[in-house]
């Protein structure tokens, strides 16, 4: 790994267009992509030279894709060209317009947080307020750290982990999405932002749920994010993503990679609520959420569980998926992913069968609404020498009105008789005699709905930790308003 | 003040008028049995008194202690007090009997201000009422609905009944898909709810339910109207004689405007 300087000096030895020295010091990076402004991104966040040379092999791969016109476009959504010349890459924590009260916050938004009972100096925070106020989350992010440090955790940004744990990144980073696996993934690997880090060492159980509590944090991410969890071996932890307050950017494509590794004996719970912003009631604007998610059980025994949750996003498109190498491996996905007014989504699992004896169970409820069209795609890949493999996937689809579509995609693939495979999916509506039931009980159609939906989902939010359970189920509420007319 | 008044009522369904100008006054504490023939328009009539709206009135007004009932949704309707037991209970799957009960309970409470219920504080209430339809507790922890048996639903139907408390209890047609045995556990029922507080409107084809349940008045519907009202026995009288008398003498005078 050569140092900074050395960085520095082949940087200023080279032909710059923009005036680079000048640019270090501003924050005016200028809109586009090119070699250049991946060597800015990685000066700018003083990486190491393998990260460097890193970015530039995932970015030479990207612009051969881009160039063969490559870019992906079999998915089940719609949407205009993407200007990748019109993207600035170097993302400072993430713009949002510095307001002086909440009041001058969309008021839909602020009407979210309070539906969603978020205290008041968290929307603050999240809305870009300055706070003057008491907030105290530096003792308190202060209490954890120390906590984890005690057994040996690491939770720290992606960032702080290239610099303080290089080994460990240059080990594991790309082993589970190699910037070669999509062109997403190797846009991702070469302008990725932040994200986090967390490695638990052998046999611990990390005592508590590491959380976008961080929920303030969740506001700050950008939009390449990339995230690395190591569990090692025996180990255990559940980490939580994401928000189920709606954040606006005014970045439209987000492209994040999360790798997940699990060695022998050792179990990793991720779990996801995302509520980026879906767009207006007409379908304008509203973020591209293109993510690749992937764990690897490489370990004999290991776990890896998916929840997700997925509300927001004017288009969704992600196959948070399991590679189950390790003999005896578990994988899981649990998912619901809610379209509506004129959102897209197109997901699903990944669960690739390796080693022996191993299991894979996929729960996806996919609810439609509004004009929202809602695929579900699942591969369930069994090899030759995944002997005793077991699935069980199961995927329901709910439609709400009659301008919205579900659309299943299975891809089964079997090269081990000794496998057992089963796949049940079902279609249904609210029925209007449903909602009419619950009225005549006293209670109002969008309550109607809202518990016809809960119920429709309780297998996925059974496993989510509790505090996003609740989260998760007024959010799904939220998201259905206006849904029944 | 009447519980229940209905006046010159006219109700329509894609189009089609199926009510023709209902009149009746129910008053607390009297249990009212509506029979007819097949469409002659009993369903319609619990249908638009629990404020479907797939019904459209068009004449006619129905006040419920005073207000007016045309103007409530359903949920406003059931909240002041307004309980239709359906002929063919829904499933919804997913949810708890008795998280929904409770739910529809505290949506009642609210409406009037009062305290809601936690699930602590509403299971001895809960239980009280399992009790008198000899339902079993575990039956509770399923979904609603859901892989009852034809009784087993209508039982839950009067469940919910006691455990709303209703000022205006519809019964449509509750003793259709009932053994004997159900029958009279389910009338059983019906009858400890009976009180002054409360009227009941009983929707039945047959007269057999009404020997379980008797009711106080007997109304007969026949074509959108009720051509004839009595005390029981008028029951007894179209057990014997079918509806065949009534229909014709409907036809034979003159319709009215």
């Amino acid at each position: 790994m050569s140092s900074s300087t050395d960085t520095i000096r082949n940087l200023t030895d080279q032909d710059y267009k923009w005036g680079f020295v000048t640019d270090i010091e501003s924050e005016n990076i200028p809109r586009g992509l090119n070699e250049n402004i991946i060597r800015i991104i990685s000066l700018k966040k003083n990486e190491p030279e393998f990260m460097l040379q890193w970015r530039l092999k995932a970015y030479r791969h990207w612009a051969s894709l881009e160039k063969a016109e490559a870019e992906p476009k079999w998915a089940n959504i719609h949407y205009g060209p993407i200007n990748y010349q019109d993207i600035v890459y170097y993302s400072a924590p993430k713009q949002r317009p510095g307001l002086k009260s909440l009041d001058e916050l969309d008021p839909e938004i602020l009407r979210t947080y309070e539906k969603l009972g978020i205290p008041l100096a968290e929307q603050k925070l999240l809305a870009g307020v300055a706070v003057d106020a008491v907030f105290d989350s530096v003792s308190v992010a202060t209490t954890f750290k120390s906590k984890l440090a005690e057994l040996g955790i690491i939770f720290c940004s992606f960032s702080e982990a290239v610099e303080k744990h290089p080994a460990l990144i240059q080990k594991y980073l790309g082993s589970v999405v190699p910037h070669t696996d999509n062109f997403f993934a190797a846009l991702n690997a070469a302008v990725f932002s932040d994200g986090s880090f967390v490695y638990v060492p052998k046999g611990v159980r990390c005592p508590m749920e590491l959380s976008t509590y961080f929920r303030i944090n969740a506001a700050e991410t950008g939009q390449f994010e990339r995230t690395l969890i190591i569990a090692d071996e025996g180990s255990y932890v559940s980490y939580l993503e994401g928000c189920t307050a709606p954040i606006r950017d005014e970045n439209q494509l987000h492209a994040a990679v999360v790798e997940l590794v699990a060695l022998d004996n050792a179990q990793i719970k991720y779990s996801t609520v995302q509520n980026w912003y879906p767009g207006d009631k007409q379908g304008r604007g509203g973020i591209y959420n293109f993510v690749t998610k992937r764990g690897k059980c490489a370990g004999v025994n290991s776990k890896i569980s998916w929840t997700q949750v997925e509300t927001g996003s004017a288009i969704t498109w992600k196959y948070p998926g399991c590679i189950l190498q390790g003999d005896n491996s578990v994988g899981e996905f649990y998912s619901v992913a809610l379209t509506n007014n004129y959102q897209q989504a197109d997901t699903g699992t990944k669960m690739i069968h390796l080693g022996k004896n191993t299991r894979s169970t996929v729960v996806s409820k996919g609810i439609s609404a509004g004009h929202g069209q809602n695929t579900y795609r699942g591969m369930v890949k069994i090899q030759k020498g995944a002997t005793g493999a077991r699935n069980y996937t199961q995927c329901d689809s709910l439609l709400i009105g009659d301008r919205c579509g579900a659309h299943t995609f299975p891809y089964i693939e079997v090269k081990n008789s000794s496998s057992r495979m089963e796949h049940e999916a079902s279609t249904s509506k609210i029925g209007e005699d449903q909602i009419f039931y619950l009225q005549q009980r006293g209670l109002k159609a969008e309550e109607a709905v809202s518990m016809i939906v809960n119920g429709f989902c309780k297998e996925v939010f059974r496993e989510l930790p509790m505090e996003f359970a609740v989260e998760a189920q007024k959010l799904l509420g939220i998201s259905l308003e206006g849904s029944v007319g | 003040m009447s519980l229940l008044e209905i006046r010159d009522l006219h109700a329509e369904i894609g189009g089609h008028e199926i009510l023709k100008g209902i009149n009746l006054v129910v008053n607390a504490g009297e249990v009212h049995s509506i029979m007819g023939p097949n469409g002659s328009g009993k369903s319609t009539l619990a249908q638009v008194l629990s404020r479907r709206e797939s019904y459209a009135v068009t004449r006619g007004s129905i006040t419920l202690d005073g207000k007016d009932l045309l103007a409530m949704k359903p949920e406003e309707a059931a909240c002041e007090g307004v309980f239709m037991a359906f002929q063919y209970p829904v499933e919804i799957p997913g949810i708890n009997n008795a998280y929904f009960l409770r739910s529809a309970l505290n949506a009642i409470r609210k409406y009037h201000g009062i305290d809601e219920l936690d699930g602590m504080d509403f299971m001895p209430f809960f239980r009280e009422k399992l009790a008198l339809l000899e339902m079993e507790e575990k039956m509770m922890d399923r979904s609603v609905n859901e892989g009852f048996s034809g009784g087993e639903k209508k039982r839950n139907e009067i469940l919910q009944m006691a455990v709303l408390e209703p000022r205006l209890a519809i019964l449509d047609e509750t003793d259709s898909g009932l053994d004997i045995d159900a029958l009279r556990i389910v009338a059983q029922g019906v009858n400890t709810l009976r009180s002054p507080d409360r009227a009941m409107i009983v929707v039945t084809h047959y007269q057999r339910l009404l020997n379980y349940i008797v009711p106080d008045f007997v109304h007969v519907l026949v074509d959108g109207r009720i051509e004839r009202s009595g005390g029981p026995e008028l029951a007894l009288e179209l057990e014997d004689k079918g509806y065949g008398w009534i229909e014709s003498e409907a036809h034979a005078a003159p319709a009215s405007a």
